[in-house]
Order: C-alpha cells, then structure tokens, then sequence
C-alpha cells in the first residue's frame, strides 16, 4: 500500500514492544498526507540490525483531533507501515 | 550560576540544564569505544567537522538569497539539499525541507522524539529546542510558546507545526521584514535570526 499527497490516512493505534518514531500523540489519529519524502530505512527495523526502507510520508494532523482543541496543525513525518488508509 | 544559564531557565524552566546530560553522552561514548565501534579520535574529528562550518550564518545567507532570487526561492520550496548546495553547503546528511511563512500562515519546528535539526544550516541548537517543555508544548500549544518568545500572532494567521521525526529536517524561510527594499542580500541576511530560522521569532 503506498500513499500520495491528499490521501486521508490513520496512524497505527498500537504501543510497539520495540523502538519506533511513530510519536504517541497521533496514534490511532487520522491526518491527510502532503508529500511522500522518499524511501528511508525503517527505525523500527534499524535497531533489530535490519537496513529495511519503506516510503516516509509527511502526514498533517488537526490539533483538534490530536488534542480536542486548538486551531493548529501539526505535521509528522511518519514512514509506510504506521500508516493505514483511513 | 552563570548568566547564561539564568537565560536558558527563561524558556525550560531548570528542567533541563542540570541533567546529567555529558556524563549521560559521556557514557555511549566509552560503551562505542568499547564494542569497537569508533575510536575517541573518529568522535572528536566528526565533532569536530561537523561544528567547524555549522552556524546559522549558512541559513540566513539562503534565506536571503530566496528574499532577493525568486528562482532561488522557488528551487529552495522544492528542493531544499539543491539550494544548500548552490551556495556552498554539500552533502547534507538529511533532506532539506524548508517551509515558508507567508501573511496567513505561521511555521514552527520541532522534533517532540528528541531534537532533529539542520544543524549544518543552523549551528548547535539551543539549549530550550531540546527540552521537554518546547518539545511537548509546542505541538500542543504553540500560540502560547510563541507568546513566551515574544511573538504575538494576530489570531488569523494560522500556525502550522512541522514535528521532524525522520530522514527529514525542517527550516523555517521567514516573511522578508518590511522597509528592506534597498538592501543588499548580505544586509537581509544580517538581519535573519537563527529563531526565526525555528520559527520562534519573526524578522
């Protein structure tokens, strides 16, 4: 599954067992995706001593959503497998 | 105490600078050394090359040049590493994205998993970008963080906030301040800020 800019997406609600730079706050959060950065090692993978590279998208999120409040919005680069199609 | 840590309380509140932070860095240092993995020396040089060129001269000097250069400014949007390196700053370790503020819209960055940053373009970063208190604030809140830095937002300027967990490292092209039109791209860039490269100031 590979995203393009607009794609309404969700952050993975899990709590991994292991190392990730998927942060807590958009976890099980729905954000729309601006633009793929590219293909990068995956974090998670990395720290098992894997060199997996999976698509890293720049995802942008409501505050509203992240946080009940707030007019902001903030944007996360987040890579494939955090990601589901919303 | 010194002055300099009486200004650096103003933004984290003493949370930060009395962490054992160097003995902490001082520690995976020895543990590197001892798996094999680098030698004292190979530390220090990197340091050393790395700090040697990094300052937020780099990024004022671009952010200058995109004021007075639309096609600069254009290539600069699109491809960051690009622009750095028309100006002399090759081989990045990360992607360059740079996000301009405009009249109706604010950035600001921060890295909320620890303290990713263009340090290249930018120099050591502050003291209060890795701390907890901007880390997790301003995600949250950064009206408010703003304010405490002195920048007051009208209401309709919306703030986009870019949280650099990756490959990605983000700087900010702040608005060209206005009464600067018979500068020179050397004046404009004396006047550019390495915090309104963050986003924690306007110029």
């Amino acid at each position: 599954m590979s995203y393009a800019a607009g794609d309404r997406v969700r952050a993975r609600a899990g709590d991994p067992d292991h190392h990730t730079r998927l942060p807590r706050y958009v976890r099980g959060q729905a954000g729309d995706v601006v633009a793929r950065l590219g293909d990068w090692v995956l974090p998670d993978a990395s720290v098992a001593g894997l060199a997996t590279t999976e698509p890293c998208y720049a995802v942008r999120f409501a505050a509203a959503d992240l946080f009940g409040s707030g007019d902001h919005t903030v944007t996360v680069d987040l890579w494939e497998s955090y990601l589901e199609r919303a | 105490m010194s002055e300099h840590d009486h200004a650096h309380d103003e933004h984290d509140e003493g949370e930060h600078h009395d962490l054992p932070v160097a003995a902490r860095v001082r520690r995976l240092e020895e543990r590197l050394i001892a798996a094999g993995l680098a030698t004292d020396e190979e530390i220090d040089a990197y340091l050393g090359k790395l700090y040697a060129s990094a300052s937020p001269v780099n990024g004022a000097r671009m952010a200058a040049r995109a004021w007075t250069d639309p096609g600069y400014r254009e290539l600069l949007l699109s491809d960051g590493n690009a622009a750095a390196a028309e100006l002399g700053f090759h081989d990045l370790s990360y992607q360059l994205r740079v996000v301009p503020n405009t009249p109706d819209t604010h950035n600001v960055i921060v890295c909320t998993l620890c303290s990713c940053y263009p340090v290249s373009l930018l120099g050591p970063s502050p003291g209060w970008y890795k701390s907890f208190a901007y880390r997790s604030r301003t995600v949250r809140e950064p009206r408010s963080v703003l304010a405490e830095f002195g920048v007051a937002l009208p209401e309709d300027v919306r703030i986009s906030v870019w949280d650099s967990t990756s490959e990605a490292r983000y700087m900010v092209l702040p608005v060209r301040p206005a009464g600067t039109a018979g500068m020179t791209v050397e004046e404009l860039a004396g006047l550019v800020t390495l915090n309104g490269l963050i986003g924690t100031a306007l110029i």
